[in-house]
């Protein structure tokens, strides 16, 4: 029996019951559809968050106060005897390989100026973080090199913070209060967009050790290190550990995080993610299964008759068989088919009207929608199609 | 040649064991036109069945054409099906579905005939059942007679040496029923076996050979000819 003629007897048996043939497509369709609507945003989030860490570039890695034990972002736990200090930071500074160090604590703070004001995010950092951060000045300049321990009455305004409490106004110059302090604006920086969560745009820029006097903290909320990669992260790295474990009476109660492990543990955060997503879709898909197994189960039953003409005119199990599971899995590929479209259509209307939306479309994802619809539909036809096939041809023949 | 040799079926049903065919010992010659009567229960559609390869019988020995099928495995029954036996049943088993294009064409398709060739396979065979003009029609839009004049072009397609009818005319008026009969004969005088099941001593009676069978068991066996004083003795009785 040739493989067009077995879909042609299947295709006739699908098209004579169209309303059940229909139900089944859209069965597996919907599944399909959630499946490559969900896996495109999944892919869409994870390229999003890689970008956000990756935009730091990768001869980087940060260090923050207490120490964790597996491998895991930082928390707030973990007892800390000595507090990692400004001049921890700037005895990192010394070792061999490492290129900047940008000490930095953050807090909330109340941004002044007229009658106007706006509660911000507050970075203490030093004359390294334009670079560190990929920020740039649009007006002024940056807070200056200098002795990060010695505070300085200057600030640098994000480019939205900067608008609404100046509009058109130049703000380079002015005084501005910050938690109660006045302090001079130095400069306004180019928009620069959010950075890990936090918006650079809303938010003010002191030196460290003002931020730290101002906002009452004894310890850096982080110290980012950058090296020449010619040596190498490991040697930095350790080279960094033994001078704080040194510094810190032989403590290790800081944590040195760097790029390969932040990457890893996104990496196994969004591997749930995608988990979960596969498990919604799944359940979705299984749903659809069920509907084709329905159908197919009811086909076998109403065309008893018909097979055991089949068998009567010298028909074998097998193309008895396979002419179900072929009806089965045009079923679903054809439910895959219409599925992907509508998945891959919904996909580009929500990009078009949801610009920030992180849809990511891709062929391989499309591709494996339409195998796994395809295998889901031999799955299902598999139970029926052997009813069919099992059945004894005098007994089928007599039915009615 | 269909050579059976003490042919069991048997049904076990709960505690009691029903025989439908309680040792059938039978020789059909080829070319043969052999009636098989009985009363209904008799066994005469289990045989049927049996020759046809589409049963097994639980004892005894069939040959065909000197080969014992008795070992063969489905496949190779379902082959011999294919090229060798056609079947025509009372209720004609056409796929509604389908036109009687398609209907013909089944037995093609299923041997693998590539489609160039079934084409004109197709329409010959309707032609020589008197409905090449009828090819597009529907099952539900022909008259019985017309529907088992497709079962019977389905039947002969692929050149079988033996057909086997249950009851072809047993649906049918008196006209149709003939038409249908002159067919089969027809198919016959070229050479085939006809082995037909039927109740109407009518048809019987044009057969060469009457078998008759009650209980399981063949009881009497005779020449068609002879079926009238048969029927006349019983009738006296
Ligand atoms: N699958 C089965 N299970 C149990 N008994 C069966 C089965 N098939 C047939 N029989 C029995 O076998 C016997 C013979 O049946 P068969 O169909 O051959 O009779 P028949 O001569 O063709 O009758 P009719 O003229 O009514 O068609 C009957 O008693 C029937 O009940
Ligand atoms: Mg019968």
């Amino acid at each position: 029996m040739r493989f067009t003629d077995s879909l042609r007897l299947g295709l006739s048996s699908l098209r004579a019951h169209r309303l059940r043939t229909l139900l089944s497509v859209l069965s597996i369709a919907i599944g399909i559809t959630s499946v490559v609507l969900l896996t495109s945003i999944g892919e869409g989030a994870r390229l999003y968050v890689l970008g956000q860490f990756t935009q730091f570039g990768s001869n980087m890695f940060e260090i923050v106060p207490g120490k964790v034990e597996t491998a895991g972002l930082p928390g707030v736990f973990g007892g800390t005897t000595r507090k990692l200090s400004l001049a921890d930071a700037q005895a990192i500074e010394g070792v061999n390989g490492v290129e900047t160090v940008l000490p930095s604590v953050m807090g909330q703070a109340r941004v002044e100026y007229g009658g106007l004001g706006r509660s911000v995010t507050v970075f203490g950092v030093t004359s390294a973080a334009p670079a560190l951060w990929r920020m740039s000045v649009r007006h002024g300049s940056f807070l200056p090199p200098g002795d990060a321990q010695r505070g300085r009455h200057a600030v640098v305004l994000g480019s939205r913070l900067a608008r609404e409490l100046f509009g058109a106004e130049p703000a380079v110059g002015r005084l501005v209060r910050v938690a109660g302090a006045r302090l001079r604006v130095l400069g306004v920086m180019a928009p620069r967009g959010r950075l890990l969560g936090f918006d650079m745009d809303d938010t003010a820029f002191l030196p460290v050790s003002t931020a730290m006097q101002l906002f009452n903290l004894d310890e850096l909320t982080e110290i980012d290190v950058t090296f020449r990669p010619e040596v190498g992260a490991r040697r930095t790295t350790e080279a960094v550990r033994a001078l704080l474990r040194a510094r810190h009476d032989d403590n290790e109660d800081f944590t040195l995080i760097t790029q390969d492990q932040m990457l890893g543990v996104l990496g196994s955060v969004l591997d749930v993610v995608s988990l979960a997503v596969g498990g919604i879709g799944a359940g979705a898909l299984l749903v659809g299964a069920v509907g084709i197994l329905t159908m197919m189960w009811i086909a076998v039953g109403e065309r008893t008759r018909e097979i055991g003409l089949l068998r009567a005119l010298g028909a074998r199990t097998s193309q008895i068989r396979s002419l179900f599971l072929l009806e089965a899995t045009f079923l679903a590929g054809a439910g895959g088919a219409l599925g992907s479209l509508a998945g891959v259509g919904l996909a580009l209307i929500g990009r078009r009207f949801v610009p920030g939306l992180p849809l990511r479309i891709t062929a391989l994802h499309v591709g494996l929608a339409l195998v796994v619809s395809v295998l889901t539909g031999l799955a299902a036809g598999v139970g029926p199609a052997g009813r069919a096939a099992k059945l004894d041809p005098v007994i089928a023949l007599r039915s009615e | 040649m269909i050579e059976l040799e003490d042919i069991w079926r048997t049904y076990q049903l709960g505690d009691t064991t029903l025989h439908a065919l309680a040792g059938i010992d039978e020789t059909i010659q080829d070319g043969e036109h052999v009636a098989i009567m009985g009363p209904s229960g008799s066994g005469k559609s289990t045989l049927l069945n049996i020759i046809g390869l589409l049963d097994r019988p639980t004892r005894g020995t069939y040959r065909l054409d000197g080969r014992a099928v008795g070992g063969l495995d489905d496949d190779a029954l379902a082959a011999i099906r294919r090229r060798g036996i056609g079947y025509v049943f009372q209720s004609y088993h056409l796929i509604e579905r389908l036109d009687a294009r398609g209907n013909v064409e089944l037995p093609l398709i299923l041997d693998g005939v590539a489609p160039r060739e079934r084409r004109g396979r197709v329409e010959a065979a309707l032609e020589a059942v008197g409905l090449a003009e009828r090819a597009d029609h529907r099952p539900s839009e022909l008259s019985g007679g017309q529907r088992q004049r497709v079962a019977i072009a389905r039947a002969t397609i692929l050149n079988p040496r033996v057909i086997l009818a249950d009851e072809p005319t047993g649906n049918l008026d008196s006209s149709s029923g003939e038409q249908v009969l002159a067919l089969l004969e027809g198919f016959r005088a070229r050479g085939l076996t006809l082995i037909l099941v039927t109740h109407d001593p009518a048809v019987a009676r044009r057969a060469e050979r009457v078998i008759i069978l009650r209980d399981g068991r063949v009881v009497r066996r005779m020449p068609g000819r002879e079926l009238q004083d048969l029927e006349r003795a019983l009738a006296g009785e």
